[in-house]
């Protein structure tokens, strides 16, 4: 038994820690994020050099042939930053290709995807929030595809678009073609602007295997929007600590009165222990069948829950700042919004969670 | 990361399950009274090296070289049969340890064993009247008179001392010197006329606790643990005893799976209460918190088995606090589910048996009683304070001029 990182996971983590500090420091992250655009081509390409968008694909298609586990810890690293840019979408779409892609398919498009040249991005939900595979109603027939998905990530950017037909199939479209048209929907996390699609008879190709594929690129989903959460807890008390540190009222720092020390405590024993719990579900994704897909609807709702409650414990904690644009916890802030409300808030998530307890 | 054990343990968890085959007790063995035959099984549990396994042999344990994954087989397996394992009280599980890495030889020898036996039984006097969260200014004083402690003043909330037969206490020794110099930690023969024990009802309605009063009551001069004043370093070792024993996950998850099943025996509007999905989201809520509880405490173990303990600092310094918050939920729940049963008091059974939770008034007992570990070994205040000082480094709390 042996419930702890190697030292090559640890040295992963800390080189996009690294990356994360040097690269998008809270000033340049505060630019992309008036700028609206949502992304920052050499973040991306900076991410695609150390490998991060291939992560996950086998090396026999150029990926570094990891698993989620590394996958989840990258994932905790640039939601600690909030970084900008198209790595869930993307880690989604070059999974579900792993999963249900022919060899054809994947030999065409892996590759491309693990350099990151390709970028891709994964659309999933329609009306009425509608986030489970058995629940699309997108229709792929002789390679034409009809019908609407809402919420997409980066699809402005997304060269290859994974979508989740009726039936829970998928289906691969290039962005660039006919019949696919895009519509910015203004979201609220200015780090991952999402999109409306509507195909309309748009050439598409069906991936080989069906629902069960599908699912699993949802429990995946679910892990790293949990690890997401849990690095943008981990900042949003790290920079209240700090922020309880150096400011000043009556005569003293704030963190010295019991009220505010007590509720930095108080968020710290929620999140901290839960580390674990990250680790654990991405491990079970990847070792532990049995235990997978409910871990990974106990850890998401349980962290983008836990997540929301500590950016607004935090804004109170920054006080009259805290609730400003100039302050920067409104964009941890907008991040642990988009981790709670994508695939399925924590309630329905919990729905699931006693369902598959048997409850 | 593996959560698999390796051949070497899961061979030794294969023994100990074979061992566990004898509990419970099989034939004549049966019919002796409850309490013998615990008594029995524990003694060998310590013969065959499963129970107090770190503790040596010529002190009464099984003499095993540490070994924490070890350690947590056999918790999990004596668990898992509800057999008897290491007893729990605060003199095994308190004392015990602290005389191992404080006392001195005569002491080990004398009290460990038969501690460990139970022939011995300890109670803890820590807090007094003016010293709860503030233990520091505690009074009670201790004088040394030729080649004996002459002990006045009182101690309160001092759990078990009705059946105890010594207290490991705190005691002011020093009283010239700064708060926390003036202490010794001594143990005390409580069977002496000049200590009275006066029971304290506590609000479940059981008698557990109580003052102690001291007048002008002895002890051996050897009776001291540790250096005169230096009392306070040896008690800090009890008290992490204490939180490790207050934050154990097993406990969670035990009373997480009585309260489900509670939610199926249980009535909403004519249906059973685990169909209701208010409920449903309350329990998988709560599972996120067990859940968290059992997964650090791996990694924790993990930490402790490679020496690397102080990776895991903050969760550690949490695991009180994270244990009374969980089973404060989970008992809530479970008081809701009760419905007008939450109105029921605990029947004598349910305040003599321990932590029983198949009866509505063991649940409300049990309910009750989930207050008991946000005050005891340093109230939840209290755990704030050195979370938010030590782990995150905030600065001190403003002290009052003298």
């Amino acid at each position: 038994m042996n419930f702890d990182l190697t030292e090559e996971q640890e040295l992963l983590q800390e080189t996009v820690r690294g990356f994360v500090a040097n690269e998008c420091p809270p000033p340049r992250l505060r630019e992309i994020f008036d700028s609206g655009e949502g992304t920052d081509p050499a973040l991306w390409q900076g991410m695609a050099e150390m490998g991060l968008a291939g992560l996950m694909i086998p090396e026999e298609y150029g990926g570094a042939g990891m698993e989620l586990l590394e996958l989840a810890l990258v994932a905790e690293a640039l939601g600690s930053g909030v970084l900008p840019g198209p790595f869930l979408g993307h880690s989604l779409a070059a999974l579900a290709l792993m999963l249900a892609g022919s060899d054809v398919q994947k030999r065409q498009w892996l590759p491309r995807l693990a350099t990151g040249d390709v970028i891709g991005t994964y659309a999933v939900a329609e009306e009425d929030s509608q986030w489970e595979p058995s629940e699309w109603s997108v229709t792929e027939r002789a390679g034409k595809l009809n019908g609407t998905k809402l919420y997409v990530p980066h699809a402005d950017i997304a060269d290859l678009i994974v979508v989740g037909c009726s039936g829970g199939g998928l289906a691969l479209v290039e962005r660039e073609t006919r019949g696919v048209s895009l519509e910015n929907m203004q979201g609220i996390d200015r780090t991952r602007p999402i999109f409306k699609i509507v195909f309309d008879a748009a050439d598409a190709e069906a991936l080989e295997s069906g629902e069960a594929a599908s699912q699993r690129v949802r429990d995946a989903a679910l892990v790293l929007l949990a690890a997401d959460s849990f690095g943008v807890a981990s900042s949003l008390i790290r920079m209240s600590v700090d922020y309880a540190k150096t400011r000043e009222q009556f005569g003293t720092i704030i963190g010295q009165f019991q009220s505010v020390k007590h509720q930095l405590a108080r968020l710290s024993t929620d999140i901290e222990p839960t580390r674990a719990l990250v680790w654990y579900a991405a491990h079970a994704f990847d070792h532990l069948p049995e235990d997978a897909e409910r871990a990974a609807a106990i850890v998401n709702s349980h962290l983008t829950d836990r997540a929301m409650h500590t950016a607004r414990e935090s804004v109170e904690l920054h006080g009259g700042l805290g609730f400003t644009w100039e302050c920067d916890v409104q964009m941890w802030y907008k991040r642990a919004m988009f981790n709670r409300s994508a695939f399925g808030t924590p309630d329905v998530v919990r729905g699931r969670v006693a369902t598959l307890g048997g409850w | 990361m593996n959560l698999r054990y390796s051949k070497e343990y899961d061979t030794y968890r294969q023994s100990l399950q074979e061992f566990l085959k004898g509990w419970p007790l099989q034939g004549d063995e049966a019919e002796l009274p409850k309490q013998k035959q615990e008594q029995l099984f524990r003694q060998r549990g310590v013969e065959a090296g499963y129970v107090y396994f770190a503790i040596p042999k010529e002190y009464g344990g099984a003499g095993q070289q540490p070994d924490v994954l070890k350690s947590a087989i056999i918790t999990e397996e004596y668990a898992r049969v509800g057999a008897p394992g290491n007893c729990v009280s605060q003199g095994p599980a308190l004392l015990a340890p602290t005389l191992i890495e404080f006392g001195t030889e005569e002491q080990k020898r004398e009290f460990v064993r038969p501690t460990l036996r139970g022939d011995l039984r300890w109670c803890q006097g820590y807090s007094e009247p003016g010293a709860g969260s503030d233990l520091a200014s505690l009074q009670c004083s201790a004088v040394l008179d030729g080649d004996e402690w002459v002990i006045n003043g009182q101690k309160i909330w001092t759990s078990n001392a009705q059946e105890a037969d010594y207290m490991f206490g705190l005691f002011r020794t020093e009283p010239k010197a700064s708060k926390h110099a003036g202490i010794s930690y001594l143990l005390v023969d409580l069977k002496q006329p000049e200590i009275e024990v006066r029971p304290l009802k506590q609000m479940t309605g059981a008698l557990d606790f109580n003052e102690v009063f001291f007048t002008d009551a002895r002890a051996p001069a050897g009776n001291i643990v540790g250096k005169r004043g230096e009392g306070w370093a040896v008690s800090r070792s009890t008290l992490k005893h204490e939180r490790n024993l207050i934050g154990n996950p097993n406990m969670m998850r035990a009373h997480f799976n009585s309260t489900i099943a509670l939610a199926r025996r249980s009535q909403r509007g004519g249906r059973p209460a685990i169909e209701d999905p208010l409920i449903r989201n309350r329990l998988a809520e709560i599972e996120g918190y067990v859940r968290t509880a059992e997964v650090s405490h791996l990694r924790q173990l993990t930490a402790e088995a490679k020496g690397e303990e102080l990776k895991v600092m903050l969760p550690m310094m949490m695991n009180k606090l994270y244990s009374t918050d969980t089973m404060q939920k989970i008992m809530t729940l479970a008081y809701d589910l009760l419905g007008a049963d939450g109105m029921l008091a605990p029947t004598a059974e349910d305040i003599a048996s321990y932590a029983r939770t198949h009866t509505s008034t063991g649940f409300v007992e049990q309910y009750i009683f989930s207050q008991g570990p946000a005050i005891a070994g340093g109230t939840t205040n209290i755990q704030l304070n050195i979370i938010g000082e030590r782990g995150l480094g905030l600065p001190r709390d403003l002290r009052v001029p003298k």
